[in-house]
C-alpha cells in the first residue's frame, strides 16, 4: 500500500500526459492535470507554512539559538497572511486584486518583500567578486578562455567597454568590445548553452522515464528503495 | 547584553523615527506619514540586509527572519487568490463563486477537480506524525505529472529545437565570390562575421557534446575535438559568470539608487 499506490499513480498520471500529446480528445484531460497539479502546489505553500510555523514554535519552546528572532517570522508571515487573505484595506470589493495599489498587501510587498529580496540578491555581487578574484587566475588555456570571456562580457556592458575600442574603424567594428561581447553572447555562447541543453533534455528524457516507469523511487523516502 | 548594544540599538531606533517623521512631513500627496514610513522601513531593511558584509550581526537576522515570513506568506495569498479562488472554486461551487465574485465555469467533469482537493488534504497529513505516509500519494501525482510533461517538453525545446536550430547554413547570404569577397571585412554585420557565428555554432554544439561523451576514450581526433569543446564551454561559463554579475551589480545599483534617491533625496 505505501509502495503500490504511489508507484501506479505515477505511472498513470505520467503515461496519460505523454499520450494526451498524441491523441487530441485527451488534449483537455492534459490541461487539467496541469491544473490539479497547480491546485496540489498551493497545498504545498499551505503545507509550507504549516511546517514554518511549527519549525519556528518548538525553537521558541525550547529556546534554541535566535530564538527571539522566530517572533519576528511568525509576526511577519502572521501579519502578511492576513494582509493577503482578508484583503485588509483594499480599495475595491473581495472581486478586487490582491494586489490592488495601497492595499495592506501591496504596501508590505512594496515596502519589506522587495528591498529585501532585491538586496539579498544584490548582496551576492560582492560574493562574487570575491570568489572570482580566487577562481581567476589564468592559470591554464582554459581557465584565461574564460576570464577572457567574462572580462569582455562586463567591460562590453559599461560605457567604458565602447570608449576603450571607439576608435576601431567600422571595417572591423566586430573587435569593438560592445560588439564582440554581443558575438560572445550569439555564437560561441550559444554554441556551449546548446551542447549543455541537448545534454539537459536526454537526461529529462531518461529521468522522467525512470520516474514513470517505476525505477527511480527515491522520491517515496526509505521506504522506496 | 552589552552596553554598546543597546546604545546602537537606541540610536538605530532614534534614526529611525527622525527619518519617519522628516520623510512624513516633506512628503505630498495622500498620507504623507504612512509613505514616509514605507520609505523609511524599506531603507533600514536594505541597510540592515548589506550591513552582513562587515558581520552576522541582530539586524542582519531580523530582517532576514522577516523575509522568511513575509515571503511565505506572500506566496500562499497569492497561490490562494490566484489558483484556488481563480481556478478551482469557479469549477466546484456556484455558491462560492458567487461570494468570491468570480464567474462560475460550467463543465461535465467538473466534480474531477475533487481530487486536487484530497490529494492537497493529504499532502498536509506530511504534518501528521501517524498519517505522514498518505503524503507520497499526492507527491507521486506531482512526480508523475512532472515526468509526464516535462518527457515532451524537453524533448522538444531541448533536444529535438535545439538540434534543429544547430543544422543552418556556413555560408549566409550567398551572394557570389565576387560580392562574397568584396564583403570580406571585420565589420560587424560583415559576411566573415556571420559566417563565423553560424560556423562557430555548429562546430561548437558538435565538439560540446563529444566532451559529454564518455563511453568512447578522449584521444586522437575524438580527444582533439572533446579540447575544442571544453573551450566553448569555458567560454560559455565565462559570458554567463559576465552576464550575472552585471544582473547582481544592476541589482545593487538599483538599491543604493533607491538609498540616495528616494530615501535621502541626495541624487535626482
Amino acid at each position: 500500500m505505501k509502495r503500490f499506490v504511489p508507484l501506479t499513480i505515477t505511472f498513470f498520471v505520467g503515461t496519460l500526459l505523454i499520450f494526451s500529446v498524441f491523441i487530441p480528445p485527451m488534449e483537455t484531460l492534459g490541461e487539467n492535470f496541469t491544473l490539479f497539479f497547480d491546485i496540489i502546489a498551493v497545498f504545498a505553500f499551505f503545507l509550507g507554512g504549516g511546517n514554518l510555523i511549527r519549525v519556528h514554535f518548538t525553537k521558541i519552546s525550547r529556546k534554541k539559538e535566535d530564538w527571539p528572532f522566530s517572533f519576528v517570522t511568525i509576526f511577519g508571515f502572521l501579519f502578511m497572511l492576513a494582509a493577503g487573505l482578508f484583503k485588509i484595506g483594499n480599495p475595491g470589493d473581495i472581486a478586487s486584486s490582491v494586489t490592488a495599489p495601497d492595499s495592506l498587501f501591496e504596501m508590505v510587498y512594496r515596502a519589506v518583500f522587495v528591498p529585501l529580496g532585491s538586496t539579498m540578491y544584490a548582496l551576492l555581487a560582492f560574493f562574487v567578486a570575491s570568489a572570482s578574484y580566487r577562481a581567476f587566475r589564468a592559470k591554464n588555456r582554459e581557465a584565461t578562455l574564460l576570464l577572457i570571456a567574462a572580462f569582455i562580457i562586463l567591460l562590453g556592458s559599461t560605457p567604458f567597454g565602447t570608449m576603450l575600442t571607439s576608435w576601431v574603424p567600422e571595417l572591423m567594428s566586430v573587435l569593438q568590445i560592445p560588439n564582440l561581447a554581443v558575438w560572445i553572447m550569439s555564437s560561441p555562447n550559444l554554441a556551449g548553452q546548446r551542447a549543455i541543453l541537448i545534454g539537459i533534455g536526454l537526461g529529462v528524457v531518461s529521468i522522467s522515464l525512470r520516474l514513470i516507469l517505476g525505477l527511480e523511487r527515491t522520491y517515496l523516502g526509505d521506504d522506496g528503495a | 547584553m552589552k552596553k554598546s548594544t543597546i546604545i546602537i540599538f537606541a540610536l538605530v531606533v532614534l534614526v529611525f523615527i527622525a527619518s519617519w517623521i522628516l520623510k512624513g512631513s516633506t512628503n505630498e500627496g495622500d498620507s504623507p506619514y504612512l509613505q514616509g514610513f514605507l520609505v523609511t522601513l524599506a531603507a533600514f531593511l536594505t541597510l540592515a540586509i548589506m550591513s552582513f558584509l562587515y558581520k552576522d550581526n541582530p539586524y542582519y537576522k531580523f530582517a532576514e527572519h522577516l523575509f522568511v515570513g513575509v515571503s511565505a506568506a506572500y506566496w500562499m495569498c497569492l497561490g490562494f487568490w490566484s489558483t484556488i479562488v481563480g481556478n478551482l472554486i469557479p469549477r466546484l461551487s456556484r455558491g462560492m463563486s458567487d461570494f468570491f465574485q468570480v464567474p462560475y465555469i460550467e463543465g461535465d467533469y467538473n466534480f474531477f477537480f475533487v481530487i486536487p482537493i484530497i490529494f492537497g488534504v493529504l499532502l498536509l497529513m506530511r504534518l501528521s506524525p501517524k498519517g505522514g505516509w498518505l503524503s507520497r500519494w499526492p507527491l507521486a501525482f506531482i512526480v508523475g505529472t512532472t515526468a509526464g510533461l516535462n518527457f515532451v517538453r524537453y524533448l522538444r525545446s531541448d533536444f529535438i529545437k535545439q538540434i534543429y536550430s544547430t543544422i543552418i547554413p556556413l555560408v549566409v547570404e550567398w551572394k557570389g565570390f565576387g560580392a562574397f569577397f568584396s564583403d570580406f571585412t571585420l565589420s560587424a554585420t560583415g559576411q566573415l562575421a556571420l559566417m563565423g557565428t553560424n560556423i562557430v555554432i555548429f562546430i561548437g554544439v558538435i565538439c560540446g557534446l563529444i566532451y559529454f561523451y564518455f563511453s568512447k576514450e578522449h584521444t586522437g581526433l575524438f580527444g582533439r575535438a572533446s579540447r575544442v569543446g571544453i573551450w566553448i564551454l569555458m567560454i560559455t561559463f565565462g559570458a554567463s559568470f559576465g552576464y550575472t554579475v552585471m544582473g547582481r551589480i544592476s541589482l545593487l545599483v538599483g538599491r543604493i539608487t533607491f538609498l540616495f534617491k528616494d530615501w535621502l533625496e541626495i541624487i535626482n
